[in-house]
C-alpha cells in the first residue's frame, strides 16, 4: 500500500549547509532536482535535473559562473532554467528551458515547492525555528531510506518503538507502557501525540548527555506538520522536581523521493551543555545510530511488504491513535 | 506550537489504566472506544455520526 505523494507542498530538498558551488541532485516526489548557490547573491537555486536535449543529469554536469552547463553537449541553463547557449548554432530553441522550482532557505533547511509555481506562497512553510537559534546546539544529518515515505510517517507518530527497536539507546519501558493523547487539527494538517511520564528510567541518550544518574519526568510532544515536518519537543527532569528542566528539539524532515524511497533528514537541538564538545559528538554519533536502526527497520519492512500479496491486512491498537491520523491527512492532502 | 491552528481538533486521550480511547469531537460530543479504527470512524462522521450524542459541558 504505497502512500500517495500529496503535491503543492513544500519539502525539504537540502540543509542550506549542503548547497554551495557544486551541483546537488536530489529526487523529490518523483521529480529530479538540480540545487546550487549563486555567486552573484548567494540564493539558492533549484531547477529541474535533466538537459532538455537528451536528458542528462545536470547535477552531472558543472557550473560557469550561476549558469549550469550541460556536462554532455553544453546546452546552458540560467538561474530561471532558461536556455541561453546552444553548441554550434545561433537558434536556441523557444522550447529549450528546464522547470524552475520555487526555493526558500529557512531554519537552515532549503524548502522547495513541488507543483504548481503559481501557488508556492512561502507563508506555508511550517516552522522550526530552534534550527538556527544561536542559544541552541544543533547536531544533523541525512539518510535515504528505501522505504515507503509513510512508513517514516508511522514509526515517528508511534515512540512506544524505541522501546523495542531503541531499547538500550533512547527507549525505555515506560514509553510503550504510557497512555498518549492526540490531537488533530483537521484544516490546518497537524497531527499532535503527547506521552509525558512522570516516573521513568533515563535512557543512556538523556543519561549521558544530561548527566542525570536517577529517574526521570520525560515529557515528549510530538506535532507533525503534513507533509513533510515532524517536530518531537523533549522535556526532561529529574523525577519529582520542577528543575533543571533539559529542553531537546528533535526534528525530521519527511520527504519522498520516488514511490519506495524517501529521505530521513534528522536533527536534534539542546539547550544544556551547549559549550560541551563531548556532549556534541555523542549525541550526533549516538543519534546517528538510532537513526539507522530505524532505517535498516524500514529498508526491512518494505522488502517485506513488497513480498505481501496486494490487499494484506494490518491490525491498529491504541499507540497507533496518531499514525491512523497522519495517514488520514497524507490521503488528504495527496487528494488535494 | 509552530503551525497554525484551526478551531477543528479532534482529540483522542488514552484513559490510563485502562484500553479504553476516550474521543472529542470539535463539536464537543464525546464517545468512548476501544481501538482507534473505530474512533476515527466516528470522530470524522461528524455531523451524521454522532446527531444522538450529547454535547458535553
Amino acid at each position: 500500500m504505497a502512500t500517495a505523494f500529496a503535491r503543492n507542498q513544500w519539502y525539504v530538498a537540502a540543509y542550506g549547509s549542503e548547497i554551495g558551488r557544486e551541483l546537488l541532485g536530489r529526487t523529490i516526489l518523483g521529480e529530479p532536482i538540480v540545487l546550487y548557490r549563486t555567486e552573484a547573491d548567494g540564493r539558492v537555486v533549484a531547477l529541474a535535473d535533466r538537459c532538455v536535449h537528451r536528458r542528462y543529469p545536470l547535477s552531472a554536469s558543472r557550473l560557469d559562473g550561476d549558469r549550469i552547463v550541460c556536462g554532455y553537449h553544453g546546452f546552458t541553463y540560467d538561474t530561471a532554467g532558461a536556455c541561453v547557449s546552444v553548441p554550434g548554432q545561433q537558434r536556441i530553441p523557444r522550447t529549450a528551458r528546464v522547470a524552475a522550482y520555487p526555493a526558500v532557505e529557512l531554519d537552515s533547511f532549503v524548502w522547495v515547492w513541488i507543483g504548481d509555481p503559481a501557488t508556492a506562497d512561502e507563508k506555508l512553510i511550517p516552522r522550526a525555528p530552534h534550527l538556527a537559534d544561536p542559544d541552541l546546539v544543533t547536531v544533523r544529518g541525512m539518510e535515504p531510506i528505501d522505504g515507503d515515505y509513510g512508513l517514516l510517517v508511522d514509526n515517528l507518530m508511534d515512540l512506544s518503538h524505541e522501546t523495542y527497536l531503541h531499547g538500550g539507546y533512547i527507549g525505555t519501558p515506560e514509553v510503550a507502557e504510557t497512555p498518549i493523547t492526540t490531537e488533530v487539527d483537521e484544516d490546518a494538517g497537524i497531527v499532535r501525540v503527547s506521552r509525558h511520564m512522570t516516573d521513568a528510567e533515563c535512557p543512556p541518550f538523556y543519561a549521558r548527555s544530561t548527566g542525570i544518574e536517577g529517574r526521570i519526568t520525560r515529557l515528549q510532544d510530538i506535532e507533525y506538520v503534513a507533509p513533510c515536518l515532524y517536530l518531537l519537543h523533549s522535556r526532561i527532569m529529574p523525577a519529582g522536581q520542577d528543575a533543571p528542566v533539559f529542553r531537546t528539539e528533535i526534528t525530521y524532515a519527511i520527504t519522498p523521493s520516488a514511490p519506495g524511497k524517501v529521505y530521513d533528514f534528522w536533527a536534534v537541538s539542546r539547550d544544556f551543555a551547549t559549550d560541551d564538545d563531548e556532549v556534541t559528538a555523542f549525541l550526533r554519533d549516538f543519534n546517528h545510530q538510532v537513526v539507522m536502526q530505524d532505517v535498516d527497520a524500514l529498508n526491512l519492512l518494505q522488502r517485506a511488504l513488497d513480498s505481501e500479496p496486494a490487499g494484506y491486512q494490518e491490525l491498529s491498537i491504541n499507540i497507533d491513535t496518531g499514525g491512523l491520523a497522519a495517514r488520514r491527512i497524507l490521503a488528504k492532502l495527496a487528494a488535494g | 506550537m509552530t503551525g497554525p491552528t484551526s478551531a477543528v481538533v479532534n482529540r483522542v486521550d488514552w484513559q490510563p489504566g485502562t484500553d479504553l480511547l476516550h474521543g472529542t469531537c470539535h463539536c464537543g460530543a464525546r464517545h468512548t472506544a476501544d481501538e482507534p479504527v473505530a474512533m476515527w470512524a466516528w470522530l470524522l462522521a461528524h455531523p451524521d455520526g454522532h446527531p444522538s450524542e450529547a454535547p458535553s459541558d
